[in-house]
C-alpha cells in the first residue's frame, strides 16, 4: 500500500500521527513529501498542503545533504538508519535533530516510500553543553533574594497548567522566563509558539493568531492554520499583550474560556488545547482603569502572576551578571579577558540600568570587544555611562528609594510598574505647586525642557 | 546573488556549494549571470562573498537568523525560504515579483531536483 493510499483509506491515521511527540513525514519513492504530522509542520513552518509533492530536502532543510545516501542504506539493509544533524526552519531557527529513516513496503514487499522521524534534541544538546562546562546562553542567572523568589515561584508555575501573566520592565527577561516555564512544564515536548502582539496590525494579527480560510479576504490564496493551532498541546506566548486591540481581546477571552475559536472567514469551530503565557512591560491594571484593556481578560490572564524585578532592585546580581557575560563574550571572541578593574566595577555597579539585563549584556559585549588587555578598565566602557542624563538622575532619585524602602515590598509587581507613572505625576504636581503653576519654572525645577513637561502633562491628562 | 545547488535554489544558505550573481536594470539582465563555486561551504564565506561582490539582494533557501540579520544590517535585502529552479527564481526577481517563502513549480521530482 502506498503512503498516499494509507491516508486516503484511513484518515484517522493522521490523528494518530499528530499524537506522536516527534516530527514525522511520509515520503514517496521519489523522496517527495506525502504527508507531515502537526509537530513537523511546526518544526519546519510548512503545512502539509503547501509541502505535499515537494522534494523533502527543500522542506526539511537538513544538513545531512541529500537523503539519497541514507535511503540507499535503508533499501540495502532493510533496516532503519539514524543520524544526528539539524534543520533550519522557515522562522530561520536551527534545530538539532535526531533523524530516523525507514522504508515502507507494499503488499508485494516492494519499497513504497519512506517514513522519516525527526526528534528535536535541543534540550539534550543544551544539557550536553552544560555538562561540558560551556556557558548556556538561555540560562537565567540571579542570586538575589528577589530572583530566589522568582525561581521559587517558577517551579510552582511549571507544575500547573493555568495561564500566567509575566510583568516587568523591558530587558528583565520575560521571554526567557516564559520559555523556561514551558520547558519545565508537562508540555515541554510540544511546541512553544511566541507571538508579539505589538508587532503586527490588528487584521494581520487576527489571521496570525487564529488562521484564516482560503478566500477569507483579498490575497488569502491559501489556508493558514494560525499560531493557536500550531501551538496545539503546547504553549503560546503572547508578548506585549497590552498592545492587543479590544476586538481581539474579546476573541482571546473566548479562546481562554472555551478553548475553541473560528478562524478568520471560517464557519467551523476549531478546538485547541493550549496553555497561554502572556507578558507585558506596562501596567495592565492601569490599562484596565483607563479602558484600554478588558477587565475580564485581565483577570483571566492574571490567574498566576510573575513579576520580573528590574536589575537595579536585584541586590548583588549586577556583579554576578557582569562577570558571567564578560566570561561568555571573552570566550566567544577568544580574548582571554579575566575581570574588570576596580574603577570600572564602581562605575558599572553605580549605574541604574534602565534597559536592565539586556543593557548590561550589551555593555559587557562592548567591553569585551573594545578591551585590548586582560582587564576591562573605564576606558573600555561605553561613554554614555559617564554622562548621567537629567532623566537618569531623576529616576535614580525618584525610583530607587521607594523601591528599596522596607515599607514597599519589591515583589509587588504591578505596583512598582505603576509607581513610576504615579511618581512622575506626583513630581510634576509638586513642581507646579512650588512654582505657583508656572510651567517654565516647574520644568526648570524638574530639570526637563518645557516641551517635555508639556508632553508629560498631556500624557497624564493634566494639560 | 542566488545560492544554488544543481539547477535549484539551495535548500540551505550555509550549505550552498555555488552562488549565481546576476546584474539587472529595468527588468533586463545586463550581462550573462556568473556562477562562483564556494571554496569552503559555510554561511560566513557566503556572507563575505556577498559583501565583496557588493550585491544588493541575496536570494536563498533556509538561512539562520544571525546570518539574515547580518546581511540586512549590511543593507542587503534577503529574500529567503525560496524553493524553485534558479532560472525561474531569477526571472521573478528581475520582474520584481519574488517574495520570501515563494515556491515555484518543478520541485516535485527527485530526478529534476538534484
Amino acid at each position: 500500500m502506498k503512503p498516499e493510499s494509507i491516508f486516503h483509506v484511513s484518515p484517522v491515521f493522521s490523528e494518530l500521527l499528530n499524537a506522536i511527540p516527534h516530527g514525522i513525514a511520509f515520503l514517496d519513492t521519489n523522496l517527495c513529501i506525502v504527508v507531515m504530522n502537526r509537530l513537523l509542520e511546526v518544526m519546519t513552518g510548512y503545512v502539509t498542503d503547501e509541502a505535499r509533492g515537494i522534494y523533502s530536502e527543500f522542506i526539511l532543510r537538513s544538513n545531512l545533504g541529500s537523503k539519497n545516501r541514507m535511503c540507499r542504506e535503508v533499501l540495502e539493509s532493510g533496516e532503519a538508519v539514524s543520524d544526528d544533524g539539524n534543520i533550519i526552519n522557515r522562522q530561520r531557527k536551527k534545530i538539532p535533530i535526531h533523524f530516523t529513516l525507514s522504508c515502507l513496503h507494499d503488499e508485494e514487499g516492494q519499497p513504497a516510500g519512506f517514513i522519516i522521524i525527526l526528534e528535536d534534541i535541543s534540550v539534550l544538546k543544551s544539557a550536553e553543553s552544560k555538562h561540558h562546562g560551556l556557558a548556556d546562553e538561555t540560562e537565567i542567572l540571579g542570586h538575589s533574594p528577589q530572583m530566589a523568589k522568582v525561581f521559587e515561584l517558577m517551579s510552582v508555575l511549571a507544575r500547573t497548567d493555568a495561564s500566567v501573566l509575566i510583568t516587568g520592565e523591558t530587558g528583565t527577561g520575560k521571554d526567557m522566563i516564559a520559555e523556561a516555564l514551558h520547558e519545565s512544564s508537562q508540555r515541554a515536548r510540544q511546541p512553544f509558539i511566541k507571538v508579539n502582539c505589538g508587532a503586527l496590525p490588528e487584521a494581520l494579527l487576527e489571521s496570525e493568531l487564529f488562521g484564516h480560510v482560503k478566500g477569507a479576504f483579498t490575497g488569502a490564496v491559501n489556508e493558514t492554520v494560525g499560531m493557536f493551532r500550531l501551538a496545539h498541546k503546547g504553549t503560546i506566548f503572547l508578548t506585549e499583550i497590552g498592545d492587543l486591540s479590544l476586538p481581539l481581546q474579546v476573541k482571546l477571552l473566548s479562546v481562554l474560556d472555551d478553548q475553541e475559536f473560528f478562524p478568520v472567514g471560517g464557519s467551523r469551530k476549531v478546538k485547541v488545547d493550549v496553555r497561554i503565557i502572556a507578558a507585558t512591560h506596562c501596567s495592565l491594571r492601569q490599562d484596565v482603569q483607563q479602558g484600554r484593556f478588558r477587565e475580564d481578560l485581565f483577570y483571566r490572564l492574571n490567574v498566576l502572576h510573575l513579576h520580573m524585578p528590574p536589575l537595579r532592585e536585584r541586590d548583588g546580581d549586577i556583579r554576578l551578571l557582569l562577570d558571567h557575560f564578560l566570561r561568555q563574550f571573552s570566550d566567544k571572541l577568544g580574548r582571554g579577558i579575566t575581570a574588570y578593574t576596580k574603577k570600572a566595577i564602581d562605575v558599572l555597579t553605580r549605574y541604574h540600568y534602565p534597559g536592565n539585563v539586556r543593557e548590561l549584556r550589551n555593555i559587557a559585549e562592548y567591553s569585551a570587544n573594545i578591551c585590548q588587555g586582560k582587564k576591562v578598565g573605564t576606558k573600555d566602557l561605553p561613554q554614555y555611562l559617564f554622562q548621567p542624563s537629567e532623566t537618569s538622575t531623576k529616576i535614580a532619585a525618584a525610583i530607587i528609594p521607594p523601591i528599596l524602602s522596607p515599607v514597599e515590598p519589591p515583589q509587588s509587581a504591578p505596583k512598582s510598574v505603576g509607581n513610576w507613572t504615579a511618581i512622575e505625576k506626583e513630581m510634576m504636581v509638586d513642581a507646579l505647586r512650588k512654582t505657583g503653576g508656572n510651567r517654565s519654572k516647574a520644568a526648570d525645577l524638574l530639570g526637563w525642557g518645557r516641551t517635555t513637561l508639556w508632553r508629560k502633562l498631556k500624557k497624564h491628562k493634566m494639560a | 546573488m542566488i545560492t544554488t545547488r544543481g539547477d535549484f535554489v539551495s535548500p540551505r544558505f550555509d550549505l550552498s556549494p555555488e552562488v549565481l550573481i546576476a546584474t539587472y536594470y529595468d527588468q533586463e539582465l545586463l550581462e550573462e549571470p556568473r556562477s562562483i563555486i564556494v571554496s569552503d561551504v559555510s554561511a560566513e564565506i557566503i556572507c563575505d562573498l556577498a559583501l565583496k561582490e557588493n550585491v544588493a539582494t541575496v536570494i536563498c533557501g533556509g538561512i539562520e537568523e544571525q546570518h539574515y540579520q547580518f546581511l540586512t544590517w549590511k543593507k542587503i535585502t534577503v529574500i529567503d525560504a525560496v524553493i524553485g529552479p534558479y532560472v525561474d527564481v531569477l526571472q521573478a526577481a528581475i520582474n520584481n515579483t519574488l517574495k520570501s517563502g515563494a515556491i515555484f513549480p518543478g520541485v516535485t521530482s527527485q530526478e529534476t531536483a538534484l
